[in-house]
């Protein structure tokens, strides 16, 4: 009898999945079970491209046409219960689907800012629906309040000001992006928002939204009012793993897997954003958001859950890796940085928002950061390696 | 075919940018081979000279997508689409590039773009 194998997420992890296990030879059945009612797109361009209008839904899908997967697709259907005893996985609708393995790999949503809900105007940004209805309310001349600097806000506060909007972004942190960059890289990141007459509020949190209907104003911590007539909150992501509860799976801020994306479950496996792994590189266990991440791993997820053997992942295929774009600068990070790392810029100049800085430990480089710098950030890239890779490339 | 520059400025492993219209980017390789494709990677805009070149395949420098450089081809997602392959001789210790007469396949943001123009 046809295996079948149930992958739940339709977005890059759960594509990338189905792509892996083709790939690696699996001719049963695929069930790929999607909250969404959208074929799998990519997010990146919803804060950007997207929102500008530069870019259309349809340009957005992930599958290229003339791919056959062979996918019995089950979208805008979430699933709603993981089995573990008979491994069946009951859907939003009723449907219970019994199968022979699992990977898991239903993501991250838009955190809520509390006390914020049923307020027009006030948004998130995760998906495409949600990009939909923040593109509809971006008018030139509105005023825009984005809570959170981080990389989403900042790309929607870039989008929103080529798009003519008064923009103000609110963070609660005294340096936005600190605790991804650092301070002094964050400082100056942070700095691209006044370049482009964005104001920056930092160190002070939200005390509430204001407004009958539709929100009217953000009320700060500190007494600052400020009017609004659009707001979006981006202030991180929580993995979406609730509907795993009494599954068994082990869950600890998202399903805890080892490097390979193995469970504490045989024939369940998770990968992307909603997996808790160990990452080699960072030598600990991160859940990882990241675009490449959700790209590359889920290759390795499948086969732990085939057993087959892979191709040796290629060499610095482990160092975490991300971008953004912001106000015509391409920003790229690599690799994992700690509290304490130095940081120097090896290369351009910081006030010219084109330039290379590297984190070191011990002498060693162990992050990179590029602003407008895509050549030789690869090669930076390219050098960093885990510790062991290191030691056996060196020995 | 068009005179574009000597070989010697292009180091085994590196690329160049040439800036025509859409720009093509022309790649040395370890073995010392000169191949030309499209610059801009089908994906998104990013310039595929800035990318990672392993034997005859260009990883873009931004989202990971691989192209043959050979054919064109893409060898890894997120990109759907191929680039163009130009020809390619080196006369005289100098590369010369003869366009693609096909339709380049250029990213969506950018083919927006252009028709805004």
């Amino acid at each position: 009898m046809k295996r079948t194998i149930a992958i739940v997420g339709a977005s890059l992890a759960g594509l990338s999945a189905a792509r892996a296990l083709r790939d690696q030879s699996y001719d049963g059945t695929i069930i790929a079970i999607g909250a969404e009612r959208h074929e799998p797109y990519d997010r990146p361009p919803l804060s950007k491209d997207f929102l500008t209008g530069a870019m259309a839904a349809a340009d957005l899908a992930l599958g290229a046409p003339d791919e056959d997967l062979d996918v019995q697709w089950r979208l805008g259907v979430p699933a709603v219960r993981l089995s573990a005893a008979d491994r069946s996985i009951t859907l939003a609708d009723g449907d219970e689907i019994r199968v022979d393995g699992v990977i898991v790999a239903t993501g991250s949503r838009a955190r809520p800012l509390p006390g914020t809900g049923g307020l027009e105007g006030v948004h998130t940004l995760r998906t495409l629906d949600d990009a939909i209805a923040l593109r509809s309310d971006l008018t030139a001349g509105r005023r825009l309040v984005v809570i959170g600097a981080g990389f989403i806000g900042a790309e929607v506060a870039s989008s929103a000001r080529s798009l003519d909007l008064d923009v103000t972004v609110v963070e609660a942190l005294p340096t936005p992006l600190a605790g991804a960059l650092g301070v002094e890289m964050g400082a100056i990141c942070a700095g691209l928002h006044a370049d482009h007459g964005v104001r920056l509020l930092t160190g002070v949190g939200v005390a509430r939204l204001a407004g009958s209907s539709r929100v009217e104003a953000v009320e700060l911590a500190d007494g600052t009012r400020l009017p609004a007539d659009v707001v979006v909150v981006g202030i991180g992501a929580q993995p979406n793993v609730e509907w795993l509860a009494n599954s068994g799976l082990e869950i600890a801020g998202g399903v805890v897997t080892d490097a390979t994306g193995a469970t504490n479950l045989p024939g369940v496996v998770a990968t992307g954003d909603c997996a808790v792994s160990y990452r080699p590189y960072t030598g600990a266990s991160v859940r990882n958001e990241h675009w490449t991440h959700a790209l590359e791993h889920p290759a390795t997820a499948v086969a732990t859950l085939l057993g087959s053997a892979t191709a040796p992942r290629r060499p610095g295929s482990d160092v975490p890796y991300f971008w953004s774009d912001q106000y015509g600068v391409r920003i790229q990070f690599a690799g994992h940085r700690e509290e304490g790392d130095p940081v120097r810029v090896v290369e351009g100049d910081p006030d010219q928002r084109s330039f290379l800085a590297v984190y070191e430990r011990d002498g060693r480089p162990v992050a990179v950061l590029g602003l407008n710098q895509p050549r030789l950030f690869t090669r930076w890239r390219r050098q960093l390696r885990t510790p062991d890779q290191a030691a056996l490339s060196a020995s | 075919m068009q005179p574009v520059c000597p070989l010697s400025a292009i180091p085994r492993g590196e690329a160049f940018r040439w800036d025509v219209e859409p720009p093509v980017a022309i790649f040395h390789t370890e073995d010392g081979e000169v191949f030309a494709i499209d610059d801009t990677c089908t994906h998104q805009d990013a310039s595929l000279a800035d990318g990672w070149l392993e034997g005859c395949e260009v990883e873009c420098p931004l989202h990971a997508s691989r192209f043959d450089l050979r054919t064109g081809k893409v060898d890894a997602p997120p990109a759907k689409k191929p680039v163009r392959t130009h020809g390619v001789e080196v006369i005289d210790g100098v590369v010369h590039v003869g366009l693609s007469d096909e339709e380049p396949n250029l990213p969506p943001s950018m083919a927006t773009n252009n028709e805004a123009k």
